[in-house]
C-alpha cells in the first residue's frame, strides 16, 4: 500500500446464536416482535429469579469455537459485568471474564495478496442488552426502551490485531459470516443486528525525528455502530487517515500508551468517525463470578462429537474444489464456496454429468442471476442439477451456440421442461452426420464451380460452400464437424 | 482503603453518600478487607480455586419456548411508559455511556 503508515485492526464481533429461546430464560428471540412482548421476570432482572443456561446456546457456541480452531477450556464459568444503562435492567450483563469457554483460534482468509491467518484471541458466550430509541427531536425527550432483545444469546469473537487493511477486515467478516451460516450457528443478518462489529484501529508510522527513525504507534480507537460490512471498511479507512493527521499535528503526544483507548461512533451518512473525548481512566466493570450460574465442564468426547458434526468448512471446500477432479481456479472456488454448501453440492452434481469448467461457468453466468431475479435459493430452483448437466452436454454435442443455449435455458426455466424438450420445441433440431451430409451434398450440387476452383488449388473457394451449409443449419451445426465432412465429400469428387 | 476509593466505588454503584456516611464506610470496609487479608495468610497453594460454592456443574435447560409476560404485566412496574415501551430520561452525555 502506498500510505506512509500501516493500519492495525482487531475486530470484536457479536453474533446472535440461532436458538429459539434466550440464554437464561425461555422467552422467544423472534426478530420484530411487538416491543416488550418477549420478556419475563428473569430477563427483566426481577429480584429472586434464577437464570439457567440454554443448552443449545452452549452447543452452538462450541460449534463456532471449534470451526474457528479454538482451544476449548475444560472448565468455564460466567461473570457479571457491572454497568448502568437503561437498556440493561439487571445493571449487569452476564458474560465471561477470565475463563472464556474458548480461546486461541484462527480464521484463514483469502486476500488479494494470498491466504492470511487471522488469530482469534477468544470466543465467549454472553447475553445481549435491550434496545433504546432516543428522542430525535433534540429537545431531550425521554428515551424509549424495548427489552425484547435482553438476554438473547450472543457469541463474542475477538480477533487478534492481525488485520492490516480495510479490505482484509471486510474479507474476514465475509468469511466469518459464511462459516457461521454454514455450520448453522447464526444467520448473521447485519440489518437485524444478529452480526455486529466493533473495530479497534490504530496505525504504525515510520517516523523520523532528531532522535532518528522509529515506528510510532497511535492510540487505540474503538469504532462502534458499524452495521454493514462495507461500513466497517469505510470506517477503518477514514479512521486511519484521521489518526495520521492527528499524529502529524502532535507527534509527541498522540501516541499509544500516552492516551487511553477511546470510542468513536461511525456516522454512515457523513462518512466519518466521531471520536469521543479521551477519558482519564479506563472503564471499571467490577467483574465477579455470577453466583446464580454453575460452571460448565466440557469433555474431550463432547469436543470430538461436535467436530465430527461440523461437516466441510468453507476453507476446506475451496481447497477441494481447486484439486482434481474439479481443478477450478482459486477465484471460481471462492465464488462457488461463497454461495454456500447447497450451491457447491449442486455444482458437483452438474460437474459430474458434464464437466467442471462448464458447470461453473453456467452457474456464475446464468444461474446466479436467475436466482437473484427470482429471489430463490438453489434448492428451490426449478432447473435441477441433472437437467442443467444435460443442457450442457446437449449443447456440446449439438454444437449449439451460446446465445441459443441461453434461449434453451430460459425456456427450461420458464416452462419447466427438460433440455431435450426445450431444444425440440425451439426447433433447434440436432444435425447428426446424416442430416449434415444431405446439406453438404446439396451445397456441392449448387456450387459446382466453386468446388472445381477448389480442386484446381484455390483453397478459398470452398469457404462459399461451407458458408452455404452453415446458413442451412441456422447456426446449429458444429462448424468443425461440417468442415471435416465437407472435405471428405469434396475429396471423393474427380477433378 | 481511603475515602477516595470509597467515593469511586460509590459512584460506580450509583450510590449517593454524605461525607459522614463515606467516613463510616471507609472504616467498615477497611476492617472487612483486613479480615480478608488475614484469610490470605493461609497457605492455599494445594487448594483448587472455588468457582461456585455448590458442587454442581453443567446445569442446562432445553431450548424450548415458554410463556413470557404480557406487555401490560411487563410494564406494570415502570415508573413511566410510552406506549408499549419503558420511558427513561435521556442519557445526557454519550461519553458517560459505559455500555459494552
Ligand atoms: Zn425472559
Amino acid at each position: 500500500m502506498n500510505t506512509p503508515y500501516q493500519i492495525i485492526v482487531g475486530l470484536e464481533v457479536h453474533v446472535q446464536l440461532m436458538t429459539k429461546t434466550k440464554l437464561f430464560c425461555s422467552c422467544k428471540t423472534v426478530f420484530g416482535a411487538p416491543p416488550n412482548s418477549q420478556v419475563c421476570p428473569i430477563c427483566l432482572g426481577m429480584p429472586g429469579v434464577l437464570p439457567v443456561m440454554n443448552e443449545q446456546a452452549f452447543q452452538l457456541g462450541l460449534r463456532a469455537a471449534l470451526a474457528l480452531n479454538c482451544q476449548i477450556a475444560n472448565f468455564t464459568k460466567w461473570d457479571r459485568k457491572n454497568y448502568y444503562y437503561p437498556d440493561l435492567p439487571k445493571n449487569y450483563q452476564i458474560s465471561q471474564y477470565d475463563l472464556p469457554f474458548s480461546y486461541e483460534g484462527y480464521l484463514d482468509i483469502d486476500t488479494s495478496s494470498g491466504s492470511r491467518r487471522i488469530g482469534i484471541i477468544r470466543a465467549h458466550l454472553e447475553e445481549d442488552a435491550g434496545k433504546s430509541m432516543h428522542d430525535e427531536s433534540g429537545r431531550g425527550g425521554d428515551s424509549k426502551v424495548d427489552l425484547n432483545r435482553t438476554g438473547t444469546p450472543l457469541l463474542e469473537i475477538v480477533s487478534k490485531p492481525d488485520i492490516r487493511s480495510a479490505e482484509d477486515a471486510e474479507t474476514y467478516l465475509r468469511e466469518l459470516r459464511l462459516l457461521l451460516r454454514e455450520i448453522g450457528v447464526s444467520d448473521c443478518e447485519m440489518q437485524e443486528g444478529s452480526l455486529r462489529c466493533d473495530a479497534n484501529v490504530n496505525i504504525h508510522i515510520l517516523y523520523s525525528s532528531d532522535n532518528g527513525e522509529e515506528i510510532a504507534a497511535t492510540p487505540l480507537v474503538e469504532i462502534k455502530n458499524l452495521n454493514s460490512i462495507g461500513s466497517v471498511g469505510r470506517a477503518i479507512q477514514y479512521e486511519a487517515e484521521r489518526q495520521y493527521e492527528a499524529f502529524q499535528k502532535d507527534p509527541k503526544n498522540y501516541r499509544f500508551g500516552k492516551l487511553l483507548k477511546t470510542t468513536a461512533g461511525w456516522n454512515e451518512a457523513r462518512g466519518m468517525t466521531q471520536v469521543q473525548r479521551h477519558k482519564e481512566e479506563a472503564a471499571d466493570y467490577r467483574y465477579f463470578p455470577d453466583p446464580d450460574l454453575v460452571p460448565v465442564v466440557v469433555t474431550a468426547e463432547q469436543i470430538e462429537e461436535v467436530k465430527r458434526s461440523l461437516g466441510e468448512l468453507p476453507s476446506q471446500q475451496r481447497t477441494r474444489l481447486q484439486a482434481a477432479p474439479f481443478s477450478l481456479s482459486a477465484y471460481d472456488a471462492q465464488v462457488l464456496t461463497g454461495q454456500g454448501r447447497k450451491m457447491v453440492a449442486y455444482f458437483e452434481e452438474v460437474a459430474k454429468i458434464s464437466d467442471p469448467k462448464s458447470a461453473c461457468n453456467w452457474l456464475t453466468n446464468e444461474v446466479f442471476a436467475s436466482l437473484k431475479e427470482r429471489s430463490e435459493e438453489i434448492d428451490q430452483f426449478p432447473i435441477r442439477a441433472p437437467q442443467l448437466g444435460e443442457l450442457i452436454n446437449e449443447m456440446k454435442q449439438l454444437g449449439i451456440k451460446r446465445e441459443k443455449a441461453r434461449d434453451v435455458y430460459q425456456k427450461m426455466l420458464a416452462e419447466n421442461v427438460d433440455a431435450k424438450t426445450a431444444i425440440d420445441q425451439l426447433g433447434y433440431k440436432p444435425f447428426d452426420d446424416n442430416l449434415l451430409l444431405d446439406l453438404i451434398r446439396k451445397a456441392i450440387e449448387g456450387n459446382r464451380k466453386a468446388v472445381l476452383d477448389y480442386k484446381k488449388g484455390n483453397e478459398k473457394a470452398l469457404d462459399r460452400v461451407f458458408g452455404t451449409v452453415m446458413r442451412e443449419t441456422k447456426g446449429m451445426g458444429r462448424p468443425d464437424r461440417i468442415k471435416q465432412l465437407l472435405l471428405e465429400e469434396v475429396a471423393k469428387i474427380e477433378a | 482503603m481511603d475515602i477516595r476509593d470509597i467515593r469511586k466505588v460509590a459512584r460506580l454503584a450509583r450510590l449517593e453518600m454524605s461525607e459522614a456516611e463515606l467516613e463510616t464506610m471507609t472504616r467498615q470496609l477497611t476492617s472487612i478487607l483486613n479480615y480478608v487479608d488475614q484469610l490470605q495468610e493461609l497457605d492455599t497453594s494445594n487448594v483448587e480455586p472455588l468457582a461456585h460454592p455448590l458442587p454442581l456443574q453443567n446445569v442446562f435447560r432445553p431450548d424450548v419456548p415458554g410463556e413470557s409476560l404480557s406487555v401490560e404485566e411487563a410494564l406494570r412496574n415502570a415508573p413511566v411508559r410510552a406506549g408499549q415501551f419503558f420511558a427513561v430520561p435521556a442519557v445526557l452525555d454519550p461519553a458517560d455511556d459505559l455500555s459494552h
